[in-house]
């Protein structure tokens, strides 16, 4: 056996082996997708049917004329405004401290270590406030506390992206008479377009996904759709339907923009640590 | 005539100094004040509650000293919860490290469609864990479910085990369902990782015929350390706040045979109202965390790389 067949077959075997791992990781995501467009029959059929005998909306139909569908709204208002607050208040704080070292490593690190504390010990006393504040159920508390607690990862991810800017075009803006705002409008934002926009979109899919504070601070009005689609877990009833359908309407809009983010993905998951 | 020229520039001078000086302190101030919010005021508060004796039914605001935090030391509850996360943890963790390892060596090199591959292993990481939970009890579902289906047709009979109910395959569930989600998450790091290795290395211990694993532990290894150091904090810190996947899977039963430290402070505080016990409880899981954050963070140094 020659080296060049010997290459072929190490190849076929290793493209095979992709092919088997990328089907059980995706498998899971697949089944959900399915049962979303079976009809009840189909879904409590057993053996189970791998394939519904034909793509029906049924599912998602209901989720819209019984107005649970609104939770995807919320969601949406609750992370993209957020999202969008946390950006502005954490690029320009990155921006001092990459640029005027403020507060030095002490500081930077304070804030990353914000990022580690585990919800649960924050969301309690968060509630209590809320209740004192009547803050519990609106899209003000929500929004506040998803803006503090993805602020520390904007700041950390952009202010390394911010290093990465050269200084010198910075100085010659100031040179030319820009204020300091007008720097960071003209100069850093424009330049750090890309790594905004990567760190925007994973601010936006954390505060989407996020469960437990929703879970304890939304009731009917602003509930999120990772809380409806547990409005549907009960015993022996789960609504299976509306579990997969609410699940699917939550995770495409994910899929789709995380296919727009693949080149920022490594940066973006691994808080900043390895460029990728 | 140039002397009043230089005055009047003067103070606008200076303030523009002023200005400059303020203007760093200006910019980090609104995001300060919003983590203080969220990240000071809850100890503050965790701390009075702590010493205070507020049930559901006893709203007293009287202090009651260390009454509290000795109770922590004679919950049986709290300390199993603790070493249920710790289980999760320590198996999880590895898991998804060595499958992520060996998928980030197999797609390493050239391979057909080898960004699509890697585009759709990516796709669990970006799914709520929430909704990977309830996937996953879709998947679990003794009757009909997809899982006890294919593991009939393996075993040549009819298969109806109980995933999320049964004692003994609780832990295997849940741990697979963590295990999907986040081995991805591994492999791109490290695959990332592994791509940045010195290739001049790896030639130069080949033609020292060094064999597989020896180039692994000495060269390879090494090399990958400090992106794997932060997957692991990243990961370890995820799985010592284990809830989302419990709350769809199990809700931490069998009993409280599955209920992790998250769990168990959501129950006390939000289901039993044990308003001031539940303080103590999140101020020791902060205490616990933040020491091992502090040392693991001295030993990877994040700010660094």
């Amino acid at each position: 056996m020659n080296l060049h067949t010997r290459h072929r077959i190490r190849l076929i075997v290793r493209l095979i082996a992709a092919t088997a791992v990328t089907i059980v990781f995706l498998f899971p995501i697949y089944w959900l997708f399915m049962i979303s467009f079976k009809t009840a029959e189909e879904i409590y059929s057993y053996p189970p049917k791998w394939f519904p005998s034909h793509f029906g909306f049924g599912n998602y139909a209901v989720l819209f004329t019984d107005g649970d569908a609104i939770t995807v709204w919320n969601s949406f208002v609750v992370a993209g405004v957020s999202t969008v607050i946390a950006m502005f208040l954490g690029t320009i704080c990155a921006y001092s401290l990459a640029r005027f070292k403020t507060g030095g490593d002490n500081l930077a690190n304070w804030i990353i270590s914000q990022r580690m504390v585990p919800p649960i010990a924050v969301v309690f006393p968060i509630f209590l406030l809320y209740v004192y504040l009547g803050w519990v159920d609106t899209f003000t508390g929500v929004i506040l506390l998803y803006t503090a607690f993805n602020l520390p990862y904007v700041i950390w991810m952009m202010r390394g992206y911010i290093l990465d800017i050269p200084r010198a075009l910075e100085e010659s803006a100031l040179v030319d008479g820009c204020t300091r705002w007008q720097v960071i409008w003209k100069v850093v934002f424009p330049m750090a377009r890309a790594g905004l926009f990567a760190t925007a979109i994973f601010t936006f899919v954390f505060a989407w996904n996020e469960f437990l504070f929703a879970l304890v601070l939304t009731r009917t009005e602003v509930a999120t759709y990772t809380v409806q689609v547990t409005h549907y877990f009960g015993g022996q009833s789960n609504f299976w339907a509306k579990i997969s359908a609410m699940s699917v309407l939550g995770t495409l809009p994910i899929f789709i923009a995380v296919a727009f983010m693949q080149r920022y993905m490594v940066r973006g998951i691994s808080l900043g640590a390895v460029k990728g | 005539m140039a002397e009043s020229l230089s005055t009047a520039v003067m103070p606008l001078h200076s303030q523009r100094r002023f200005g400059e000086r303020n203007f760093k302190y200006l910019l980090v101030v609104p995001s300060i004040f919003v983590l203080l919010l969220i990240g000071i005021f809850p100890l503050i508060y965790l701390l009075v509650v702590s010493f205070q004796g507020i049930t559901m039914s006893e709203v007293d605001t009287g202090f009651i000293g260390w009454r509290n935090y000795a109770q922590l030391f004679h919950d049986q509850r709290l300390w199993e919860s603790l070493l249920h996360t710790v289980i999760f943890t320590a198996i999880a963790l590895p898991l998804e490290l060595v499958l992520g390892l060996a998928l980030a060596q197999l797609f390493l090199d050239r391979l057909p469609g080898r960004q699509i591959f890697i585009a759709l292993l990516v796709l669990p990481v970006v799914v709520s864990p929430i909704v990977s939970g309830a996937t996953w009890s879709l998947m679990f579902d003794n009757r009909f479910g997809p899982l006890n289906q294919i593991i009939g047709w393996i075993a040549g009979h009819e298969v109806t085990l109980l995933w999320t109910i049964n004692p003994d395959l609780v832990y295997p569930a849940i741990i697979a369902a963590e295990v999907w989600q986040w081995t991805p998450f591994m492999f791109l790091l490290l695959l990332a990782a592994l791509a940045n290795v010195d290739k001049s290395q790896l030639e130069a211990a080949a033609i020292d015929g060094a064999g597989y694993w020896r180039t692994f532990f000495r060269i390879v290894l090494p090399a990958i350390w400090p992106v794997m150091a932060i997957a692991i904090l990243i990961r370890g810190l995820d799985l010592f706040r284990l809830f989302d996947v419990l709350w769809a899977l199990t809700k931490g039963g069998p009993g409280t045979r599955t209920e992790t430290i998250s769990l168990f402070t959501y129950v006390k505080g939000f289901q039993q109202f044990e308003t001031s016990y539940t303080a103590a409880v999140a101020l020791l899981i902060i205490v616990l965390l933040s020491a091992v954050v502090f040392m693991a963070l001295k030993r990877v140094q994040l700010s660094r790389s």
